[in-house]
């Protein structure tokens, strides 16, 4: 008799046990704690971070902990967790422009007031691979400086001033929110720009990727990218005021594009943006640049068809979480479907074959 | 402050060469948010399995997703677009059937879950589990014992009744979807009952197969009005749907909600001189001995041998006991 459909109930309980097991690896190695996660794979906890759309360090090291390292994995179980957590309500709008930056370059202008911080980057190493590191044993302390006072005013700011740049619409409309209402297209550019920051990294820069080959190109310049910190304010409506209820670290980016003018506007450039929670600034130039291709109607460019242009396409494959649910489901028992595709499979080709020894015996 | 405003709550005492040594002690600087603590609002502490709120979602959320049930019955057939919220579990799992089971569960419910027509799936443990902990709620296998049933690719064969609510899990609520990509466009045809586009296709269907050869997710119109994706049963199943129970539809990922009220009138797309068939295995149940159910096809042995039993698998238990 065939049992195989029976017993499910004990294999999935056997399932996750022999998971943790693997999670756990060898025993005799070390385990490793949220804190040393947190601290030494920062750059993966920011990740998860930004795209569970939540700014918790440690409960992202932690999901990091028990996803077994796969990002988004963890990035889901950050999502199922923000789920349950109630709203007290809103933050004021964060003032990036008074970030204390750990981070900040341009790549339109050779020197800017506030200078170039290159910051703690990749960008100018060698890729390769450092087996110093598989050995026990810490790195010298970094040279120290002390920071600059001097503010650090935007660089589009200063395009800006000279009306070279498009100006944004100031705007004290409450922005939409696609985790507590149904998206519905068009979208428009906040729920966008909401999509875009929390979206997969991967998908976002292939994205972005796609609009410097030509599907879609729109010429950006990374007029400025900036990492730090800013703090968050929040009005307590018993006081009336507002309070600093604490400090994320964000990775801003904004591009400056080419743009020849139209009918009703003179030539001058345009802007995309991005913005992500902590050090994680291939996401906050993918961002930036998908926004812009997104922008073509307002600006009054016209349709090429590219993909990234698209905002329905964008928005609707750009959820890790979402497409690793939905691509993962095809694993789920089929059968009943597949059963009924069989029986229809089986009975068009009895009448084919039919036909044909019908035709054969004219 | 720098980057080190991501390593919150670093202690200035962590040195270099602790953390490795004792990570357990460097833990003691994480601080957690209590997630499901009793200050927390709504938690219902009587809930066996921790202070989850009845049924794992807030009431707020509850609410709003019961709004969205009251309109789909006022308009049978009509997606709701509701605001999803993430689960616990992947989308494409069934999180749209979970949402809409839990914001119709209450603690006197008896809870059936199936997939494929069958209790003891992977997928139909998982959610029953779930609720057992989250609500608490009596579980059952039995179709006639059960209030709300939520089901994966299947209806129950034993006829439901007045007052039983059936959930159904759905993958694509757009039954225009693989007809026209955009959710912009697909809107616009079902406000103006543009339906041409999916009789060219059961057109071309029977011009290139002489039938509709879809066998499964058979699009239906409900009360003469919206054209209705059943979520993936087999078209065997289609006939059921005009039925005394309530029936609701609920897409996660895709964030709508659909219903279809006790006593409405169901009906399977066809032409006059192409009329709708529901199909199964031309068998007999190998276990139970009936003829009219559906049929999951099971291969005993590497030489192709097969059987064929019931996929309804208390139906088909049912009528085992009654025979013995």
């Amino acid at each position: 008799m065939y049992v195989a459909v029976k017993g499910g109930e004990r294999a999935i309980d056997a399932a996750h046990e022999w998971l943790a097991e693997e999670r756990r690896g060898d025993v005799s190695v070390p385990e490793l704690s949220v804190a040393q996660i947190r601290e030494q794979m920062a750059l993966a906890v920011n990740r998860v971070m930004a795209e569970g759309s939540l700014y918790d360090p440690d409960l992202a090291a932690l999901a990091i902990k028990q996803a077994r390292g796969d990002l988004i994995e963890a990035i889901f179980l950050i999502r199922a967790y923000r789920t349950t957590l109630p709203r007290f309500g809103s933050a004021e709008p964060v003032e990036t422009g008074e970030m204390a930056c750990d981070r900040r370059i341009s790549a339109t202008f050779k020197d800017a007031p506030g200078g170039q911080v290159l910051g703690p980057t990749f960008d100018y190493t060698h890729r390769l691979i450092d087996f110093a590191l598989a050995a026990e044993g810490e790195p010298p302390a970094a040279r120290e400086a002390l920071a600059e006072e001097a503010p650090m005013p935007r660089v589009t700011e200063m395009l800006s001033r000279d009306g070279l740049i498009q100006q944004e619409q100031a705007s004290d409309e409450v922005p939409p929110d696609l985790t507590r209402a149904p998206l519905e297209f068009p979208a428009g550019r906040p729920l966008r720009l909401q999509a875009l920051t929390r979206g997969d990294e991967g998908f976002v820069l292939s994205m972005a990727y796609s609009t410097q080959r030509g599907y879609g190109r729109n010429h950006p310049f990374v007029g400025e990218l900036r990492i730090g910190a800013v703090p968050v304010e929040m009005e307590i409506p018993e006081l009336g005021f507002s309070v600093e209820i604490g400090e994320v670290v964000l990775t801003e980016c904004e591009t400056v594009n080419q743009f020849t003018g139209s009918k009703t506007e003179p030539p001058q450039f345009t802007r995309g943006y991005g913005l992500v929670f902590g050090q994680t600034e291939r996401k906050a130039i993918s961002m930036a640049l998908v926004d812009r291709a997104l922008r073509w109607e307002e600006l009054g460019e016209d349709n090429l068809g590219a993909p990234a242009q698209d905002e329905e396409f964008v928005i609707a494959h750009s959820d890790n979480i979402q497409a690793t649910g939905f691509l993962e489901h095809i694993k789920l028992p089929h059968y009943v479907d597949f059963q009924a595709e069989l029986e229809l499979v089986r009975k068009l080709r009895a009448e084919a074959m039919a036909g044909q020894q019908q035709e054969a015996a004219e | 402050m720098s980057l080190a405003g991501l390593r919150q709550g670093k202690p200035e005492h962590a040195g270099h060469g602790e953390a490795g040594e004792q990570p357990h002690e460097v833990a003691a600087d994480i601080h957690f948010a209590a997630p499901f603590s009793k200050e927390n609002a709504g938690m219902d502490e009587s809930v066996p399995g921790g202070a989850y709120n009845f049924a794992y979602l807030d009431e707020e959320t509850k609410r709003m997703i019961r709004r969205a049930i009251l309109k789909g019955i006022a308009i049978p057939g009509y997606q709701v677009p509701f605001a999803s919220r993430e689960m616990p579990m992947p989308y494409g799992w069934g999180t749209g059937g979970v949402q809409v089971s839990a914001a119709c569960l209450t603690p006197d419910d008896s809870f059936k879950v199936i997939d494929q027509g069958a209790d003891d799936t992977t997928n139909a443990v998982s959610i029953r589990k779930f609720f057992e902990r989250t609500a608490g709620v009596e579980t059952t296998e039995r179709t006639a014992e059960a209030t709300v049933i939520q089901t994966r690719h299947r209806i129950p064969e034993t006829p439901l009744t007045e007052g039983q609510i059936l959930v159904y899990q759905v993958p694509i609520p757009e039954p225009l979807r693989f007809l026209e990509p955009r959710e912009t466009e697909t809107r616009r045809m079902h406000a103006l009952e543009d339906y041409g586009l999916m009789h060219v296709k059961l057109y071309e269907d029977i011009a290139r197969h002489g039938e509709i050869a879809t066998a499964y997710a058979y699009p239906v119109k409900v009360e003469g009005r919206y054209v209705m994706d059943p979520s993936p049963i087999p078209k065997f199943d289609n006939p059921k749907m005009e039925m005394a129970a309530i029936q609701l539809f609920g897409a996660g990922r895709e964030q709508r909600i659909y219903a279809i009220p006790p006593y409405t009138r169901v009906v399977s797309l066809d032409f006059e001189d192409h009329p709708f068939v529901a199909g199964k295995a031309p068998h007999d149940c190998a276990l139970c001995g009936a003829s009219d159910t559906y049929l999951d096809e099971i291969i005993t042995d590497d030489a192709g041998s097969r059987m064929y039993v019931c996929s309804d698998t208390d139906h088909c238990a049912t009528r085992q006991e009654a025979a013995a």
